[in-house]
């Protein structure tokens, strides 16, 4: 019998084949091969979590607590997510019907997107921002809408730009306050006129704030809390990079009951739930550690402070990340691109950083910087940058 | 004291060799205004000293004795311990000294070189005051965290070199 005809030219499907692999890779595997390398090119915290968290954690397993959980998450947990939610960032959500608790925040963005989306629906998505969002959005068969900022606005959106890339085919716009890479932040003003806009033209906004409780000049505003906005927002968030829990993979989402419900019908069939004795860790996360994340949050402002300032004094023009833990020089007065300065410092200083085309349409010119490491490691980075751009600035 | 001052006092106490122009850069304060508030902590006696946690048991011949004694006194009308507690700390074996709530009254904590030093310490110096009523010394065996710090080798850094 002759075998089936298939009138493929690959067995691997389109969608997938479309996808360009991500630009931090390549990289990865060069920094990886090399020794007595300096790195600012992490994207998570240096703390380990907090051992109360890990005793939890550990407690729970203690207890037997391995079974699954309800698919949205442990009630107690759910509930411990609202009161935190409402206190800190004053966006009120009920436990039962508008949370559910994912495999980390890109989980969450990725059943957001395939839980809205219709093929050819389009997503505005904010750049530069992190690599993952228009990936996810062709994955669910929409298409990314990229917008670039620029340094002149301190990366933040304008309501004009927003306009002009809305068509009768947006769906949603994808936001990320503080930013990643670019640790910029957005203040209430701002937001309240892209609401505006979301609500003329009909949008729902995923609004990525798994950096809210890194702020260190003002308080963080979360969209979801203006007038009208609860109703079309996807807030998600998580535990990875405030509670210092990278590898916990745990994270969450609130948004409408009806988005929720249909997010929830993708997650059951796919993870199920998320990783019991990590929910209860969580728990007490939230319940008890807030005094950590202080300390934490502490740090990392001393720790961006001592960066811009020394960027400055080596001839890096950066402007004064308000949240998040990465600083965004420019790195134009070199005349090299952003991926053949990350090369180029790699290979001759050995001080890994992330170019900054990867996070999109307008990050050409720039490299991020990671300062979620030691302030021993950030001195010696600057020293080593220092003497780079003495070579080539 | 403002914010700026208390962030100094944190960031020197785990760290107390932290360079001025980088301590100033961290707490955006110009380096003069650094010297000026560490000047000031120091005349307030809020920063009472610049020391080091070693450990000795590293380096060879230096390995010490370190006991703590608890300690019963009377105390005396009108200094109350005040006065039995400054004849005991100003002993340069005592590198701590405490008033405690509980079974007994004072923690004392001595370094030596040897044990029989230790012993000649609580023997021929401290029961013999006058208002020490009894003694009862514990010895150290092993340092696991002192002033905050762990004194195994520190972790290592796991994470990736570049990620998202």
């Amino acid at each position: 019998m002759s075998p089936i005809s298939l009138n493929r030219t690959s067995r691997l499907s389109d969608r997938v084949q479309e996808i360009p692999p991500s630009g931090i890779r390549r990289f990865f595997d060069l920094a990886s091969t090399m020794e007595n390398v300096v790195s600012l090119g992490v994207g998570e915290p240096d703390f380990t979590t907090p051992w109360k968290i890990r005793e939890a954690s550990i407690s729970s397993l203690e207890r037997g607590f391995t079974s699954y959980s309800a698919n949205a998450g442990v009630p107690k947990l759910r509930r411990a997510i609202c009161d935190y939610m409402e206190t800190r960032f004053s966006v009120s959500y009920d436990p039962d019907t508008e949370v559910l608790v994912t495999v980390g925040a890109s989980e969450a963005i990725d059943i957001g997107m395939r839980a809205i989306l219709n093929p050819g629906d389009e997503v505005i998505i904010v750049e530069p921002t992190f690599v993952s969002y228009r990936s996810l959005v062709s994955m669910a068969g929409g298409v990314p809408v990229p917008i670039r900022t620029g340094i002149e606005d301190q990366f933040k959106v304008t309501p004009e730009q927003i306009k002009q890339a809305i068509t009768p085919r947006t769906k949603a716009l994808m936001i990320c306050f503080p930013n990643n890479p670019t640790g910029s932040t957005i203040g209430r003003e701002d937001l309240k006129q892209i609401a505006k806009l979301c609500e003329e033209h009909n949008l729902l906004v995923f609004s990525d704030e798994i950096y809210a409780e890194l702020s260190y000049d003002e308080p963080h505003v979360s969209i979801a809390e203006l007038d009208g906005m609860k109703d079309r927002t996807i807030l998600i968030s998580g535990f990875s990079k405030s509670f210092a829990m990278t590898g916990w993979r745990l994270g969450f989402v609130m948004a409408p009951p009806d988005i929720l419900a249909a997010m929830l019908k993708i997650h059951q069939y796919t993870l199920m739930c998320a990783p019991t004795m990590a929910q209860y860790g969580a728990i007490e996360a939230l319940e008890n550690g807030m005094e950590d994340v202080e300390q934490m949050r502490n740090s990392y402002r001393q720790r961006r402070n001592y960066l811009v300032k020394t960027f400055a004094e080596i001839g890096l023009s950066c402007h004064s990340p308000g949240g998040a833990f990465y600083a965004f020089p420019s790195i134009q007065n070199t005349g090299f691109t952003s991926e053949e300065f990350a090369e180029k410092l790699l290979l001759e200083e050995r001080v890994a950083v992330v170019p900054g085309h990867v996070f999109g349409e307008g990050g050409e010119g720039y490299i991020r910087c990671s300062y979620a490491t030691s302030m021993e490691q950030l001195q010696e980075a600057m020293t080593r940058m220092g003497r780079f751009l003495t070579k080539y600035a | 004291m403002d914010q700026k001052a208390i962030e100094i006092l944190q960031i020197i106490e785990s760290n107390g060799r932290v360079e001025i122009p980088i301590l100033a850069k961290m707490v955006e304060a110009t380096e003069e205004e650094v010297k000026q508030y560490l000047l000031q902590l120091e005349k307030e006696r809020i920063i009472l000293s610049y020391s080091a946690v070693i450990d000795w048991t590293k380096v060879r011949n230096q390995e010490g004795v370190t006991a703590v004694i608890d300690v019963k006194v009377t105390p005396k009308r009108g200094v109350g311990f005040d006065e039995v507690a400054e004849r005991i700390y100003r002993f340069p074996e005592v590198q701590a000294l405490y008033l405690m709530s509980g079974a007994y009254d004072l923690s004392v904590v001595i370094e030596s070189k040897t044990m029989s030093e230790s012993a000649r310490f609580v023997s021929e110096k401290l029961s013999t005051i006058d208002s020490v009523i009894s003694t009862t010394t514990h010895f150290q065996l092993k340092k696991y965290k002192h002033d905050g710090v762990v004194f195994a080798e520190p972790d290592q850094d796991r994470r990736m070199v570049v990620s998202p």
